[in-house]
């Protein structure tokens, strides 16, 4: 009994150890995956001068030397000679560079012209000013008013992303439902009808799974262009159909060759037309497996920039969330609290779906990848 | 009412049967199949010519696509249901089908002919060039380049990918927090890769020496006391950096089917390893591993053609500069800044090439499947 509870005191105690090491490791790999995420959120609610002046962790306490008090020395002191300030002599350039006290106040020059002297001493600090004048910006497009450097103030204009918004809105949502009902109505042609032909067309749709895009890409803006819908939305509909329609049926297909016979079965022998058995079976028992497209296409299509970019361009009035967003990095990239609240503003939806509909999400995605 | 309609099915189909067909519902079907088709033309002239966002665009959208799609299937549902039953079994599959497979034949499968017709082909396909076009491809010193990098994008990215994505979901496995560490890790995959390229672009902010790093890789250099780099232009290293934006967005997607994948383990073999006094890492890599190689080589592959697609990242985070270049944003340039379709159309044809093993792997993985 005694030496029962002897041996197992050691496999428990590997057991806790064991249990430090997985959730520190994973606690660890989580860590790093939120720091980016993490800057670019609390970036988009700080204010310009000071996303540009310190960095975005600042917001939470740490030590850091404020300044206690300024010492103003004799004006026109000359800078060349030893400067007497608090009880010590430093040069100039110590004084440039800050120089810390034995008793650990720092003294630096607040302003080297004026002769002023700052007194700093370390303490608990935190930079958490936080404002919404970044968002304001991108969403409304307001202007919005910034100290610089020199002390002046500078006003500028935002940029509204809320028309790219309404763009992208109407770009995904008609790409996602029209491929459903077409990819619905192969899916199951494939999965419960015998004709020929099938097996070589089904390997097609398989094939066209993993065909990089770029191969299609340059006829099929030539007919496009030919047919006048470039620059619409109605191209990147149709491209959005036609690419996402591969998945769409494979997808479907597995899982609706996956339903029951005996149901399929029982509704023949009553006497059900195939179309019927489609409307009134098929498609209400197939409703999780067209959910979980439907957020993948969604997801795809609300991320997607090089299609919206080759078919729909960057015109100011049609420019989806991706192409505004990467416009701005490239006309004003430095200006991170309009990048940092822009960035947000594209993947709010993305995100809210995701976190709403994981489960559908994650079985679109093993149904798309496992099986293959 | 189900019943209604299904006796209602039955009398037609018995009517059909000994009647042979019924000119009356036929042509009333015909009639619809035209009026629908016109309507479909209709709606696709008013959708090109609409050109401003409005939600109600993309109702009329909706409408369009996804009620006229049914529309075709109802009206021509109608018409092979006057058929005599001979021929209406035959018909009844392609209607199922067949716009979906048409719709694929004209968004990929056609342009992909075209595109390797035109790779033959001068820049504007008005000349023959036989081969000379793919050895541009291959001798080209920019197209060498991209070919580099592709190779660091497709061995760092999937490595990383599918080796961190392994890792995470042992470890999730045997946690407590285990959906809280899966969601963290997972969400990148719902921000698009312009939007990661903001958030990593953030992170590799670079300032000279004497100004405070607002980038968190820079301000971590610093404190350390070495000197901040500007990692985006840090030839041939960033790539490296640009190959952790992937890292960082796809292995979410690694982790997600393999945390599946493991669960499918079954528990008694585990057991009975340890009760064999194997080791944690002796089961790992004598059980685990080989009992979900097949979704290893899912994950792998599926990471590996994202790695060789790849465009987003690099072409808005350095567009390709700094020894940067890779095959997708090439096939960009040729294609949209250069107009050089017929060398375009070989660096297409070239991706396609190296991502066909995949291709056949997957055909011959559906042979092996039963029913086919």
């Amino acid at each position: 009994m005694a030496m029962s509870q002897a041996t197992a005191a050691g496999p428990r105690r590997n057991r806790v150890l064991n249990g430090i090491l997985v959730n520190g490791t994973l606690a660890l790999i989580c860590l790093l995956w939120l720091v980016p995420l993490l800057g670019l959120l609390v970036s988009s609610f700080r204010e310009r001068s000071d996303i540009t002046t310190s960095g975005w962790w600042t917001v939470f306490p740490h030590k850091s030397y404020i300044s206690a008090k300024q010492d103003q020395l004799t004006k026109g002191l000359a800078l060349d000679k030893p400067i007497q300030v608090e009880g010590v002599s430093l040069t100039d350039d110590q004084l440039r560079a800050g120089y810390t006290l034995p008793d650990g106040r720092k003294l630096i020059w607040a302003n080297r012209r004026a002769r002023i002297v700052d007194v700093q001493t370390s303490q608990w600090t935190t930079k958490a000013n936080f404002t919404t004048a970044n968002y304001q910006a991108v969403v409304l497009g307001q202007t919005y008013t910034y100290k610089q450097s020199d002390g002046s103030t500078k006003t500028e204009v935002g940029e509204d992303m809320s028309k790219a918004f309404i763009n992208s809105l109407t770009v995904a949502i008609p790409a996602t439902v029209i491929p459903i009902l077409l990819a619905a109505f192969a899916a199951y042609a494939f999965a419960w009808m015998r004709f020929p032909g099938r097996r070589p067309l089904f390997a097609m749709v398989v094939g066209l799974l993993v065909v990089p895009s770029q191969v299609a890409l340059i006829p099929l803006l030539r007919a496009f262009s030919n047919l006048h819908v470039n620059g619409t939305y109605l191209s990147l509909w149709l491209v959005h159909t036609g690419f996402g329609l591969s998945l769409a049926i494979y997808l479907l297909y597995n899982y609706i060759s996956g339903l029951p016979r005996e149901i399929l079965e029982s509704a023949f022998i009553d006497g059900a037309s195939p179309f019927t058995i489609f409307l009134r079976l098929i498609l209400p028992l197939s409703v999780p497996a067209l959910a979980s497209f439907a957020i993948f296409q969604f997801m795809w299509v609300w991320n997607d920039y090089l299609y919206a970019l080759i078919f729909l361009g960057s015109t100011p009035d049609t420019q989806v969330l991706t192409i505004k967003l990467a416009n701005l990095i490239g006309s004003r990239g430095q200006d991170w609290h309009l990048l940092t609240a822009g960035a947000f503003i594209s993947m709010i939806l993305p995100l809210v779906v995701f976190f709403s509909l994981q489960r559908y999400f994650v079985r679109g995605l093993l149904a798309g990848s496992v099986k293959g | 009412m189900i019943h209604q309609t299904r006796d209602a099915e039955n009398k037609r189909a018995s009517s059909a049967a000994t009647s042979g067909w019924i000119p009356g519902q036929f042509f009333a079907g015909l009639l619809g199949v035209v009026v629908v088709i016109a309507l479909l033309w209709a709606g696709f002239i008013y959708l090109r010519a609409a050109r401003s966002a409005s939600i109600l665009n993309a109702i009329v959208a909706i409408i369009w696509g996804v009620g006229g799609i049914g529309a075709l299937f109802y009206v021509s549902n109608t018409l092979i249901e006057a058929l005599p039953q001979k021929s209406r079994d035959r018909i009844r599959p392609f209607l199922f089908f067949g716009p979906g497979v048409v719709i694929l034949f004209l968004f990929l499968t056609i342009p992909t002919l075209i595109t390797l017709y035109q790779s033959f082909f001068n820049n504007d396909t008005t000349r023959f060039v036989g081969l000379s076009n793919y050895i541009a491809t291959f001798t080209d010193r920019s197209m060498l380049e991209s070919f580099r990098n592709n190779l660091i994008w497709l061995f760092l990215g999937t490595g990383f990918c599918v080796s961190f994505g392994l890792l995470i979901a042992v470890l999730a496995d045997r946690s407590k927090f285990e959906s809280l560490a899966k969601a963290i890790i997972f969400m990148p995959m719902a921000i698009s890769l312009v939007g990661a390229s903001v958030i990593w672009r953030f992170m590799y902010a670079y300032a000279p020496a004497d100004q405070p790093q607002i980038g968190v890789l820079n301000a971590v250099l610093t404190s350390l006391g070495l000197q901040p780099q500007s990692w985006l232009t840090l030839q041939p290293w960033n790539n490296l950096f640009l190959v952790a934006v992937l890292i960082w967005g796809s292995t979410g997607f690694a982790m997600v089917l393999f945390s599946a994948a493991l669960k499918g383990v079954p528990g008694d073999l585990l057991e009975a390893a340890r009760v064999d006094g194997a080791t944690e890492v002796q089961t790992f890599f004598a059980i685990i591993i080989p009992y979900i190689q097949g979704t290893i080589l899912t994950v792998t592959t599926t990471t590996a053609i994202g790695t060789l697609k790849i465009f987003d990242q690099v072409f808005v985070m350095t567009g390709g500069q700094y020894g940067t270049e890779v095959v997708g944003t090439e096939f960009y340039r040729q294609f949209f800044t250069n107009r050089n379709f017929g060398y375009g159309a070989a660096i297409a044809i070239v991706l396609f090439i190296a991502i066909s093993p995949v291709l056949v792997y997957n055909l011959r993985q559906l042979q092996k499947q039963e029913g086919f």
